[in-house]
């Protein structure tokens, strides 16, 4: 009997390497949306820490444990990146399985930032834009999710059927970029 | 001819390069206006109206004449200006708007009949018959007139487009950017430093003078290198800003490869033309300089008649001198400098006419005061020029003049934001009002301060400023050194006498005009630019727009700053229409959105519908079908004689939870959903607020406070936006919160009397009639995966929708389809779908287009009688139940044409087709291989009430002229039978 078989959203597409630069795929995790119920979210940010390690992340913030990461989704919304959700955070949120519907690429390199300045309309400098710093924004004509994980490395998120949009205009930057030098 | 030992580059590199098909060659760093005076060519172009032999009038962006195109085929680049274009090893530059040249121009016949075109005279003469304006005068006045043209075909070079963001912005690297860039980037602001030039410096770059005791150039190269050692301090040059905008956000143009040797297409090489930069910065200093004016004389047009910076910078640049026996005409002390550089680089210069009786003498050359240029001799080149003064009109031979009419600053982008610029008396200029651009300052040249030190002073106090605001402290330094000479000037706008003096070189406006618009009462500036053309051409004005109010202040009897300037606006430099649409092209126009089944898709050889972004299957062709026709019928008795399995995941998705979800469903839907129990489906309907519908779709209860609602493919935004609205303003003390779940999951249709059977196959716990009968769902378990089943059905047959995480989904395409073959089914298309739901007169978007109402569509019974919901007052408004609106009805062809169309009109039999008598039209049409002919949904006037009525429906975009019968919009199995099973 056959089986079901699992790909990746960018399965097939990545990785792409350009210069200094590399884009992957991020490693597959769990993603679960938790939005807290009116006024649970003090009770939510203290069960995410018993339960995960880590509190409910501010604005345009994330918060992170040793295998988890919660970035901030937009309106009274996170993203819990790793760990399945403890059950018992559903009486203070709705939760939300994302898992599949997002792809997830990571964009490394000295440049990363001059090349997502083809792509998104917001302030990235180190500055502004800290590592661990999120936002909701525009990758071109996507809605996406972009967070600093390191000083030359961002994750970028658009939805799952988008992926090779994704690639394509991350490419194009990414070789108008390496061909000014 | 090149000076040798002049210009900055000690060793510069030959450079070859072509104009007009000549071999020519020039050196590295040229633009290729000092490369073509190099080799004596002043003749460039011909103007955009009276086809006048034009040469180069200025060194900058500001250039109105030399106007060329460079490249050709998909590359060709028209109206690059000379000025500004680099020199590169093999360019290829060609003069526009001549025939068969630009020696030798037909349409220069258009010079002697120069009375008949002068102001108006398009407006007045071209009036009558009004229909010849548009067929024939139009396209014979742009023929004749004109600029360079686009090649016609499609553009293979690629653009970008990029955001920035700053503390400070500085504009212009002259000696006032330079400075604040040094002060702010000294402090540790976050600077960006833009120029238009090749080369940062401005006119430091051209000018012979001192800044603490070094050549301004060395000062130059010294703060550049110590700006690029800043890490908060980004230089970017050949980019220009366009245009100042709300907020502190400006528009940038970048040329990044205009200056780059090539041959062909960009493409190849990844490099962009041009970038389009949007940048947003919290404070800004613009620093950008001023433009020369001309005055008006006769016949000042002449090739060989330049600014005198101009010919000033080409000399001491590019070492350069546009001639061999040089004049100065001017009003002010700045050009004195041109002549006194001249003279010291060994050039004859023959005189300096200054209309002013109090010029300075010099010890170089003579100076004939209080005397003006009046009228210049020449072919196409400035053979002589004639003076008059107080003794007469005299002949001087010169074969290039230097004028200069005094300096207009640059305040343009100090008025993107509607502000007008202030008048200032001594400077006989305008400069920018303080505070016309939130958070902009302006510095040096552009602001009026127009010696060196002022810009310094004035570049290191509007930094100084900034840097307050910004809340960083400054580092103390002594202010360089440098030249502080006055400006010293008496106004000069046009040279009295007969024939044209030309104002504006680029739409070849003249004094003329501009007193013709004052006499015909277009006295408002603004009315004199539209009846003139004046400083509407690509160079808006830039070095008329002054002399042109002056001279119209002057023929109405009111002062310049009565008179006042007209509308600044952006762009500030023309900018290609590819490089504000950069990364549009192609498949950057739009995302494109992949279900997870579309490999397999393409492996069968699936042909391909676009629906929104999404990439859907029509439908799945065999070996042997030579038309889609063939592949939809078979696809069809799949889903009714077996089994039938489509990608419906494009289908919208939103996850809904909390306490008062249920509420924020019943309010939503026109129908009730508080009764729904768990583990079930309901079909909803959606209306907008105003009572038409806006979409509809189902929803499933997973737990106590737990939905799942489908959208339409089209309206899955549309709606989640609408259920935002609904909770953040309408309701926010609801506690419902929902999120999109459309691509988590990959969800399929398994529909037809052996649905169940395949399904039974996968599941790990086989179902029954019993325990999922008509609109169950629940969780199962596929092969190990846990996922959710929705008995509901879009085709009328015994159908399921399996939804398992996206990530399966190929894999689950896969082994559906291998399931249904076997069965005798198949995978089927949109194109099967379609006829399937029209058998069952379910809608689309086709039918929901937005004009349509629940009555219209016979749904009228369900909008709950019992409950409130968005758009239930306004859908009971008499208008949207009135019993003659058009409303759905199915159709058949009845007649000899057995053909229907979707977007045919519908006529009673015995009327007229005419627009009158339109009774509707039709939505949508398909074949159906059950009933053996063609089906349709139409929405027609009253049609309920004219069941079985003989209807004529006419396409005339297809010729389709046939008659049909008015049906129920059910087709098949009206009763329902076979989807409860």
């Amino acid at each position: 009997m056959a089986e079901l078989l699992a790909k990746t959203a960018c399965e097939g597409l990545l990785p792409l390497q350009i210069a200094g630069l590399t884009l992957h795929e991020a490693k597959p995790v769990t993603m679960t949306t938790i939005a807290a119920y009116t006024g649970q979210a003090a009770a939510l940010d203290k069960a995410l820490k018993a339960a995960h390690g880590l509190g409910l992340p501010t604005v345009n913030g994330s918060s992170a444990a040793s295998d988890a990461r919660a970035i901030w989704f937009g309106r009274d919304m996170a993203l819990l990146l790793g760990p399945e959700p403890d059950a018992g955070l559903a009486q203070y949120a709705a939760l939300t399985d994302q898992s599949q519907g997002w792809a997830m690429m990571e964009l490394v390199g000295d440049g990363a930032t001059d090349v997502l300045a083809r792509l998104c309309p917001v302030d990235l400098r180190l500055s502004q834009f800290a590592v661990g710093a999120t936002v909701r924004t525009e990758a071109r004509h996507m809605m996406a999710s972009v967070t600093r994980v390191g000083e030359d490395a961002f994750m970028i998120t658009v939805f799952r059927s988008m992926a090779r949009t994704l690639l394509h205009d991350l490419k194009t930057a990414m070789e108008a970029w390496a061909a000014r030098g | 001819m090149r000076i040798a030992g002049k210009g900055l580059s000690t060793q510069p590199k030959s450079v070859s390069f072509t104009f007009n098909g000549r071999h020519l060659m020039g050196q590295e760093g040229d633009t290729l206006a000092s490369a073509l005076l190099a080799n004596d060519i002043h003749l460039v172009g011909r103007s955009f109206k009276y086809h006048r032999p034009r040469g180069i009038l200025t060194a900058g962006s500001e250039e109105p004449n030399a106007l060329v195109t460079v490249g050709h085929g998909t590359c060709q680049d028209p109206n690059q200006r000379a000025t500004t274009q680099e020199l590169f090893d093999g360019l290829e530059a060609r003069s526009q708007n001549c025939w068969p040249s630009v020696e030798h121009d037909i349409l220069a016949l258009n010079n002697l009949a120069a009375p008949f075109f002068s102001a108006g005279f398009y407006y007045k003469t071209f009036m009558w018959p009004a229909a010849f304006w548009e067929k024939l005068y139009e396209p014979m006045i742009r023929r004749a007139a004109g600029l360079g043209a686009l090649s016609g075909e499609a553009d293979t070079d690629s653009y970008e487009k990029a955001y920035a963001f700053c503390d400070l912005l500085v504009i212009g690297a002259g000696p006032a950017g330079l400075m604040a860039a040094l002060t702010a980037g000294r402090a540790g602001a976050d600077v960006l430093l833009l120029e238009e030039d090749s080369r940062m410096g401005g006119r430091l770059l051209v000018e012979q003078e001192e800044i603490d005791g070094l050549a301004a150039v060395d000062w130059v190269e010294i703060v550049l290198a110590e700006l690029r050692s800043m890490d908060n301090v980004r230089l970017m040059t050949r980019t220009s800003v366009t245009g100042a905008y709300d907020e502190g956000t400006y528009g940038a143009l970048e040329r990044v490869s205009h200056h780059l040797p090539r041959s062909h297409s960009l493409k190849g090489s990844h490099r962009p033309r041009e970038c389009f930069w949007r940048i947003a910065a919290k404070r800004a200093v613009l620093a950008a300089g001023a433009i020369e004016r001309p005055v008006a004389f006769r016949n000042n047009d002449r090739p060989g008649v330049m600014m005198a910076g101009a010919v000033r910078a080409y000399l001491n640049r590019w070492g350069v001198a546009p001639g061999e026996r040089l004049t100065v005409f001017a009003n002010n002390d700045d050009a004195h400098r041109t002549a006194r550089d001249l003279a010291q680089a060994g050039v004859h210069l023959a005189a300096v006419i200054d209309s002013r009786h109090d010029a300075p003498d010099s010890d170089l050359f003579p100076v004939i005061k209080g005397a003006q240029v009046c009228n210049s001799s020449g072919g196409r080149q400035l053979e002589s020029i004639t003076v008059r003064s107080v003794r007469g009109e005299e002949k001087i031979q010169t074969d290039c003049l230097a004028m200069s009419g005094g300096w207009n600053p640059s305040v343009h982008l100090t008025c993107h934001l509607n502000a007008r610029p202030t008048w200032q008396r001594d400077l006989l200029a305008f400069v920018p009002t303080p505070g016309a651009v939130p958070g902009l300052r302006t510095a040096g040249a552009c602001n009026g301060a127009f010696s060196t030190h002022g810009a310094l002073s004035e570049g290191e106090a509007a930094a100084a400023a900034a840097l307050e605001d910004l809340g960083l402290a400054r580092v103390a330094a002594a202010l360089p050194q440098a030249d502080d000479a006055p400006y010293r000037i008496a106004p000069l706008w046009a040279v009295p006498g007969k024939g044209r003096a030309w104002l504006d070189f680029q739409n070849d406006v003249t004094v003329k005009d501009v007193a013709q618009a004052a006499d015909e009462n277009f006295r408002s500036v603004e009315h004199m630019k539209r009846y003139t053309t004046q400083g509407m051409a690509t160079d808006q004005g830039k070095n008329s727009n002054v002399a042109a109010l002056a001279v119209l202040a002057d023929v109405t009897g009111r002062s310049i700053p009565e008179t006042g300037s007209t509308t600044f606006r952006p762009p500030f430099v023309p900018v290609a229409i590819g490089a504000m649409g950069a990364g549009a092209a192609d498949q950057g126009f739009k995302p494109q959105r992949f279900l997870t089944s579309h490999a397999v898709a393409e492996e069968r050889g699936a042909s391909q519908l676009e629906v929104g972004l999404w990439y859907r299957a029509a439908y799945f062709p065999k070996p042997g079908e030579t038309s889609w026709r063939q592949s939809c019928d078979r696809e069809i008795m799949y889903v009714r004689n077996a089994v039938g399995i489509c990608d419906v995941s494009t289908l919208g998705k939103i996850d809904i939870q909390g306490a008062d979800a249920v509420r924020l469903l019943d309010f939503v839907y026109t129908n009730t959903f508080s009764t729904l129990k768990q583990g079930r489906v309901r079909y909803g309907l959606m209306l907008r607020e105003d009572g038409f519908v806006m979409d509809d779709g189902t929803t499933a209860r997973l737990g106590e406070n737990h939905y799942v609602m489908t959208t339409t493919t089209a309206a899955a935004g549309e709606v989640m936006a609408h259920l935002e609205f609904v909770a953040q303003v309408l309701h926010p003390e609801w506690d419902v919160r929902f999120a999109s779940v459309t691509e988590h999951w990959a969800q399929f249709a398994i529909a037809g009397p052996k649905a169940r059977a395949l399904l039974n196959g996968l599941l790990d716990q086989p179902i029954d009639g019993d325990s999922w009968p008509f609109m169950a769902c629940g969780e199962v378990s596929v092969m190990g995966i846990k996922g959710r089943l929705f008995r509901i059905s879009f085709s009328g047959e015994e159908a399921y929708e399996l939804a398992l995480p996206a990530s399966y989904g190929d894999s689950l395409f896969r082994i559906l389809l291998e399931r249904a073959e076997a069965l005798g089914g198949g995978a089927y298309g949109m194109e099967a779908l379609n006829v399937l739901r029209i058998e069952k007169g379910f809608i689309t978007h086709a039918e929901i287009n937005g004009t349509v109402t629940a009555f219209d569509l016979g749904m009228q019974g369900m909008m709950s009688k019992k409950k409130d919901f968005i758009g239930k007052a306004m859908a009971a408004r008499p208008g949207l139940i009135d019993a003659d609106r058009m409303q759905m009805v199915g159709l058949k062809p009845v007649g000899a044409v057995k053909e229907l169309s979707a977007g045919a009109h519908l006529f009673n039999p015995e009327d007229p087709v005419e627009r009158i008598q339109d009774q509707g039209y039709v939505t949508s049409v398909g074949f159906s291989p059950l009933l053996g002919h063609m089906i349709g949904l139409a929405f027609l006037k009253g049609g309920a009430g004219r069941i079985g009525d003989e209807i004529r429906l006419v396409d005339h975009m297809r010729g389709i002229d046939t008659l049909c019968q008015v049906m129920e919009p059910v087709f098949y199995d009206v009763e329902g039978g076979k989807a409860r099973g």
